[in-house]
């Protein structure tokens, strides 16, 4: 589904991301795990086309995207929800979604929504309230609402738990085990190692810039290397 | 002192030319509130849009509203490229890297028409221009009417656009949100050029309003574009309610001071609340912040 290959980018004089190589396959969860300031976030940006990539090769549903304008990246299907939501404070919850569907043609807009409100009953309850009047948690489930309005082939979450209450942090991963179990490949980019862990096929470790450890989710948690690094254990 | 009659109709008169300051203002403001940029060039670009409706008059006969029609779509298109292709690509460095492009551009601008057209004043003759319409006891100018129905259609317009268009929400969107905006595939720089575009096309419609009762000369959209100016500032940087109800409010002020000090002291009363505002309520009526 999307093969990256040795890929490197940065900012200005500093390079950042320093020949990574992952891939996400059909029906996947696959973790990107790392601490803060390794290059996660670049990669999302790098991969959705709004931050140049130096060198490398981007794959995604067998069309080359390296270097592909963010345009593009989203009407091949690559969706990206990003660190910090970034949804439209000024618009409601109802343009927020439409604005979603912004590269889809408006006569699938209809059946989008319904499906997006059929997961998110709670935004259909208040589509003319103002985006930026809601609280973090239901922000978070718009930002993901407004991804599937662009009709995602594969979704890129990044830290979608950060900032919410463990409550609503269950609340999420058990939603993104559902839009998996829909048949939603997912790259789930995290510093929430265990419960990014359970859920996950497959896991990379970033350090760096690099991945220094990647393989079976399972398999990963057991790692005494890894359990040291980040479950302090 | 004055008849009430007198006073009531000076206000009124003014109130309808604030709206098509508004109009002026409306552009400023969206431009402003999505590109975040202050754009010295507005009052070039109003000047440009009097001469076009003058050349249609003068040359083609057309009557100065049947001139905003073709008008606008010309200024539309010259305020897209301006941005795509000019100040764009030139606003890639710093704030000031901006101002001084519009500053520039302004310049530029007036300096080609000083050659084009020298500085003589240019009036277009209408037998309408000092007509007026009786309202009760009220004599109200009529192209101050026209002036008023054509803005608040206008705006009415803008706001359908900005509110039930795809491109209209979407700029909206990049005013407050660009990288979101990227990630719904957004082409900011076309959302850029178009809120650009559709800023100027404002004041080509502003200028097919004003022609029938101003001259104009190559310096005559910056005395406009000042007034402006404050009306942004008074109804609050990017506001678009704050645009209008400070037009009409300018038009209102402007009259009065006028009626009360005389036409050559018409304008002190304008920049008088202009201080105001920025002692008191630096952010304006509606600004956020
Ligand atoms: N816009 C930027 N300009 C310069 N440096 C940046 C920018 N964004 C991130 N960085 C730097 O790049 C590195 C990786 O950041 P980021 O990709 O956000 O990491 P993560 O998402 O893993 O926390 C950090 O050192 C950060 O300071
Ligand atoms: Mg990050």
């Amino acid at each position: 589904m999307l093969e990256i290959t040795d890929l490197r980018a940065g900012y200005g004089g500093t390079e950042v991301l320093r020949g990574l190589t992952l891939s996400v396959g059909k029906g996947e969860i696959v973790a990107v795990l790392g601490s803060n300031g390794v290059g996660k976030t670049t990669l999302n940006k790098v991969l959705s086309g709004v931050q140049p990539a130096r060198s490398g090769a981007i794959r995604f549903n067998g069309q080359d995207i390296f270097g592909a304008s963010a345009k593009t990246v989203v009407s091949a299907g690559l969706i990206h929800v990003p660190e910090g939501r970034k949804i439209f404070p000024n618009l409601t919850i109802l343009e927020n979604l439409e604005l979603g569907g912004y590269c889809r043609p408006k006569s699938a807009r209809r059946t989008n929504l319904d499906k997006v409100f059929s997961i998110f009953p709670r935004l259909k309850e208040r589509t003319t309230q103002l985006a930026g009047t809601m609280s973090g948690g239901e922000q978070q489930m718009l930002a993901i609402g407004r991804g599937l309005m662009g009709e995602p082939k594969l979704l890129i979450l990044d830290e979608p738990s950060l900032g919410l209450s463990p409550l609503l942090v269950e609340e999420m991963f058990t939603l993104i085990r559902r839009l998996s179990d829909d048949g939603l490949p997912i790259m789930l980019v995290e510093q929430n190692v265990v419960q990014s862990l359970e859920l996950a096929s497959r896991a990379y470790i970033l350090e760096n810039g690099t991945v220094t450890i990647s393989g079976d989710a399972a398999k990963l948690k057991d790692d005494p290397e890894l359990r040291r690094a980040y479950l302090g254990l | 002192m004055y008849s009430p009659t007198i006073i009531l109709e000076a206000l009124v008169n003014g109130l309808m030319l604030g709206a098509v300051y508004a109009l002026i203002a409306l552009g400023l403001t969206l431009i402003y509130g999505v590109l975040h940029i202050v754009n010295f060039a507005h009052g070039a670009l109003l000047t440009v849009s009097m001469y076009l409706v003058w050349i249609g008059c003068e040359y083609f006969g057309l009557d100065p509203y049947v001139a905003i029609l073709f008008v606008t779509p010309a200024m539309f298109a010259i305020g897209y490229f301006l941005q795509r292709l000019v100040i764009g690509p030139a606003s890639r460095g710093s704030d000031n890297g901006i101002l001084l492009v519009t500053l520039g551009l302004s310049i530029v601008i007036q300096n080609l028409l000083l050659a084009g057209f020298n500085s003589d004043t240019r009036t277009i003759v209408t037998d309408y221009a000092f007509g007026v319409i009786p309202l009760g006891p009220l004599l109200l100018s009529q192209p101050r009417v026209i002036g008023l129905a054509v803005s608040v259609v206008t705006a009415g317009l803008l706001w359908l656009v900005l509110n039930r268009t795809d491109i209209g929400k979407a700029i909206r969107a990049v005013a407050k949100e660009k990288l979101g905006a990227s990630l719904v595939g957004i082409d900011v720089a076309h959302v850029y050029a178009m809120t650009f575009a559709i800023g100027t096309a404002c004041l080509a419609i502003a200028g097919g309003l004003l022609m029938p009762s101003f001259y104009v000369s190559p310096t005559t959209g910056a005395a406009f574009v000042l007034v402006a100016f404050t009306i942004v500032v008074l109804g609050g940087m990017g506001s678009i309610p704050g645009a209008l109800i400070g037009g009409l409010l300018i038009g209102v002020v402007e009259a009065a001071s006028s009626l009360f000090l005389g036409d050559s002291l018409g304008q002190i009363g304008i920049f008088l609340i202009f201080i105001l505002v920025l002692l008191f309520k630096p952010t304006g009526l509606f600004g956020a912040r």
